[in-house]
This record gives structure tokens, C-alpha cells and sequence, in this order.
């Protein structure tokens, strides 16, 4: 005949799954919420460079400036969606997990505004010369290519296609690591001389890449 | 009064081989190099007046890049890698004094004083086009020399072949120097019959203005037809010497940048086009020209050569 008191223990240790049901409407709305604060804080930049191309204040050469900012958030937002588990691991914060996602969804819209500007602003959709980059430049071939695989893990992100991926849905956004790499050597590349800030991006890779 | 006098740095920076020359000596020295005695490969005075003619001594009728944007956009790695840095980190930049080095094969070495070298010229406007190698051009109003009028003077040895151009090395007052962004001193090299080109010039000025530090102050050469990084800024020497000399870019990436580096859509950076380039302040890229549009002035010092291969 079990005792009361650690029986009452028993069942109060898993107590938070236990919720109300004003509890779980409560949780839901503040992570409806938080995804809503983390959109918001994804799309800043892009949102002040429109501001600083409305007022004239992306200097020189605009153009540059717009392909720079948007390659560096699109590789930012991506070290950030690799870091999600390394931290889980070393934090033990597993809900990092649900914003995962969404990060990795700015990583895509990052690097499409960047081919975006680079195609349509830069080369004023001259496709024969942009085609001619993507075929015969291997620094093209290599930062196109990974937009290519963030295309597909975008479109395959829905919980839809996690259910009907199954297993494959696992294999398949193990891509993820392929397109770190390609984005690290087309930021490298993309110097004129070896510089430290591109480096430092393919070592944020790292310890996601290495198995963590 | 002699060269030696119009141009030495007093007291001891005088070496003991110098060459004091007559009047006399200097003027058959010079007229030799001109006629292209000294420099086979020299341009004689029918080409210098067709400079004069086609381009009204150096103006284009294309609208200048405006002046915020020429002094402000700069690859000058000198003072860091990011185009801002050259005029944002150059404040600590002494021009003044300044002098020139002349060194090897040459009759007239010496270190020179910059203001004193620069009185020797008629200092005149040039507006030309630059192209960068990075595929951006403008138009810039600049001051200066043609580069002839000094290598005439200093007197070439028959031997000499290239000219060798070296910026100065001032970590302290340099911060992409300290950073070793490249290997510095930056040097630049050009066939002595590029530098004879009545195109290629010595600037002093920009905008009818002293050079700003970071477009090169306060002398930096210009050669309109080659890509921009040619145009070595802040010399502090000059050489002559027989066989071509090592150039910065092409040590860094021997397969991206070349000794030659005259702008050819044709040949392509292994990393993007040259076929256009953005003019700073268009929206639509525009063609790239051969030698920068200044063929008709300059191809024939390339007859012959598969520039391809040499670029």
C-alpha cells in the first residue's frame, strides 16, 4: 500500500504538464507572441536598409551596400539557427528548439533579398550574364547553390511535410551543414583578401557541424 | 642653374654618385629620351599632340563623379580594407614635407622635394575615366603632370625598361598597415613606355583641391586606361630598372591581377565580369570599353601582344 505523501510527490513532479486549460491558452498566446518579437527582430534590418535606401544613406555605391547587408544577415540568421542545438545541449534549454525554424526561415529570406538584389538590382535581370556567374564562377556556383538547398528546406519546413517526410525530413535538412559550408567559403571568397569577419562566421559553424 | 640645384634635398641626403649635369648635358639628355632614343618604345610628339587633339588635353564631356563620392569611396588598403576607411582613418596622415626617391637606372637619382619637383611641371586638368578592377568607374576632375615631363628630366639609362613605383610605409600613422591587410610597401610597376604615354600622369590634385590622404596625397599616379589599383598612391620612390618589377595585387593573386591590368571586358576576373561595370551614381550597369575607352590612344603599345595571356 503505497504512502501518501510520495505518491502526492509523484504526481506534483510532472505538475506543469498537468496545465489548465487557461494555462495552455495563456502559454500559447505568449509563444504566439515571442515568434511574433523574434519576426519582428529578424526583419529590423531589412526594414531599416529600406529605410536607408528611402533616405539616400546606404552611400556610394547602393547597390553594394544592399548585396553586402543582406549576404551578412542571410549568414548571420544562419550561424544562429545552427547555434539553437550546441545551446541546447550546453544550457539544457530545450524549448530554444521552437525557434529553430523561424530563424532558419530568415536565413532563407536574407539570401533571397541578397540574390534578389544581385539579379534584379545589380545585373538588372540580365539572365545570360547572370546565368554565365552561376555556371562559369565557382564564387557564384557555391553562394547560388546553397540558396538552392535553403529553398528546399524552406519549402519542407511546414509541419505538413515533417509528417509526410518522416525519417527523410531528417536526412534532408542535414543539408543545412552543406549550405553552412558553401556560404562560409562564398563570404571568404567574396574578399579580396583573406579577412577575419568571414573566418569567424565558418568557426560559428563549427560546433554544429562537428556533431553538437 | 642646374637640375641638381632646382631639385636635390639639401645636405645629406645627397649620395656621392650623383650626376650634377650642365644645362646643356641635361636638355641633350632629355631630348634623346623624348625622341625616343633612350626608350625606343617612347611615343614621339606626333602622339602627344594627338592626345592634345582627341581629348582636349584629358577633358571628357561625361558629368564628374561628384566630389563627396570620389573622396569618400577608396580602395586605399593603406588605411583599412572597407572603402570608408581611407578618408574616415587618414586624419593622422602627414603629407607634409614630402619627398620623392629616384633610384636605379637612371642618371638623376636622388631625393627630391616634392614642392620643388612639382614646380618643375606645368600642373594641369585632367578629367579621365577610372575604372576600378572591382567593376565600378567614375569620372574624376584631376590635377597633375604628365609623368614623361619628370622621367625626361630625371634621364633614363639606356638599360632601363620599366619604371617602379613605391608608397610609403608608415604603420604609425597607417592603420591597415599595422593591420598587414597586404603586403605593404604597396609597389606598382609600368613599362617605361606606359609611363612616356602623354596619358599617364602624376596627380597632385583633385577637383582643382590639394589630394584628399585618401585618394593618394600627396602624389599618386594615374593611368586611366588600367584598372584603379595601378594607380599607386603616396609615393615616396621611383625607380628604373631592366626587367619588370614585382606589383602588390599580382604578388596577392597572381591569377586575378596582372602586371598589365589595362581594362579589357574580354578578360574576365576569375570571380565576376568585366564585360560591365556600375558608373558611381547610375542605377543601370553599363559596357565596358577596351583600355577604358582609350584605345585609339594607346592599343598600339600593346601591338602584338596576346592580352589574354598578359593582362
Amino acid at each position: 500500500m503505497p504512502a501518501e505523501g510520495p505518491a502526492a510527490t509523484a504526481t506534483a513532479v510532472p505538475a506543469p504538464r498537468g496545465r489548465s486549460a487557461a494555462d495552455k491558452a495563456r502559454l500559447k498566446r505568449w509563444r504566439r507572441v515571442s515568434h511574433l518579437a523574434v519576426w519582428a527582430l529578424t526583419l529590423t534590418p531589412a526594414a531599416v536598409t529600406l529605410a536607408h535606401a528611402f533616405t539616400n544613406r546606404l552611400g556610394v555605391n547602393p547597390i553594394e551596400t544592399l548585396t553586402d547587408r543582406t549576404g551578412w544577415w542571410a549568414i548571420f540568421h544562419l550561424v544562429l539557427t545552427l547555434a539553437v542545438t550546441p545551446l541546447r545541449r550546453l544550457t539544457g534549454r530545450h524549448w530554444l528548439v521552437r525557434y529553430r525554424r523561424q530563424l532558419g526561415l530568415g536565413a532563407f529570406v536574407y539570401a533571397s533579398l541578397h540574390l534578389g538584389v544581385y539579379a534584379v538590382l545589380d545585373l538588372g535581370l540580365d539572365l545570360s550574364h547572370l546565368g554565365e556567374d552561376i555556371l562559369e564562377r565557382p564564387f557564384v556556383t557555391v553562394g547560388f547553390t546553397a540558396w538552392l538547398i535553403l529553398l528546399a528546406l524552406a519549402i519542407t519546413s511546414t509541419n505538413g511535410w515533417i509528417r509526410r517526410l518522416g525519417r527523410r525530413w531528417t536526412l534532408l535538412h542535414r543539408l543545412v551543414y552543406v549550405a553552412a559550408g558553401l556560404v562560409s567559403l562564398h563570404f571568404v571568397w567574396g574578399q579580396k583578401t583573406l579577412q577575419a569577419e568571414p573566418l569567424l562566421f565558418a568557426a560559428g559553424f563549427a560546433p554544429a557541424s562537428a556533431g553538437w | 642653374m642646374s637640375l641638381y640645384r632646382l631639385l636635390k634635398v639639401p645636405e645629406d641626403e645627397i649620395t656621392p654618385e650623383e650626376l650634377y649635369l650642365s644645362r646643356r648635358q641635361f636638355m641633350r639628355a632629355a631630348a634623346a629620351v623624348t625622341l625616343g632614343a633612350a626608350a625606343s618604345a617612347a611615343l614621339g610628339q606626333g602622339a602627344a599632340d594627338a592626345v592634345d587633339e582627341l581629348l582636349g588635353l584629358g577633358e571628357t564631356d561625361e558629368t564628374p563623379t561628384p566630389y563627396e563620392a570620389v573622396t569618400t569611396y577608396n580602395n586605399f588598403y593603406e588605411f583599412g580594407y572597407d572603402k570608408a576607411d581611407p578618408s574616415r582613418r587618414s586624419g593622422d596622415f602627414v603629407t607634409e614635407p614630402w619627398s620623392v626617391t629616384v633610384e636605379g637606372l637612371v642618371e638623376n637619382t636622388g631625393t627630391f622635394a616634392l614642392e620643388e619637383l612639382v614646380a618643375r611641371f606645368e600642373v594641369e586638368r585632367r578629367v579621365y575615366r577610372m575604372r576600378c578592377v572591382e567593376a565600378w568607374s567614375m569620372v574624376i576632375p584631376w590635377n597633375g603632370f604628365m609623368l614623361r615631363d619628370l622621367i625626361t628630366l630625371l634621364v633614363p639609362k639606356p638599360e632601363a625598361r620599366f619604371v617602379t613605383f613605391e608608397t610609403v610605409y608608415r604603420p604609425e600613422q597607417m592603420p591597415g598597415q599595422r593591420r598587414d591587410l597586404l603586403p605593404f610597401p604597396y609597389v606598382e610597376g609600368l613599362r617605361l613606355d606606359e609611363a612616356m604615354h602623354p596619358l599617364t600622369i602624376l596627380a597632385t590634385g583633385i577637383y582643382d583641391k590639394p589630394l584628399t590622404n585618401a585618394n593618394g596625397a600627396p602624389i599618386r599616379l594615374v593611368v586611366p586606361w588600367k584598372y584603379g589599383f595601378k594607380g599607386i598612391k603616396s609615393i615616396v620612390k621611383i625607380g628604373f630598372v631592366a626587367e619588370r618589377p614585382p606589383t602588390t595585387w599580382n604578388i596577392v593573386a597572381p591569377h586575378e591581377y596582372g602586371f598589365y591590368a589595362n581594362v579589357n571586358p574580354a578578360v574576365d576576373h576569375p570571380r565576376w565580369s568585366q564585360a560591365t561595370e556600375r558608373r558611381i551614381g547610375e542605377f543601370r550597369r553599363r559596357d565596358t570599353l577596351p583600355f577604358n575607352g582609350y584605345g585609339e590612344l594607346v592599343a598600339d603599345l600593346y601591338e602584338g601582344m596576346d592580352l589574354v595571356r598578359e593582362f
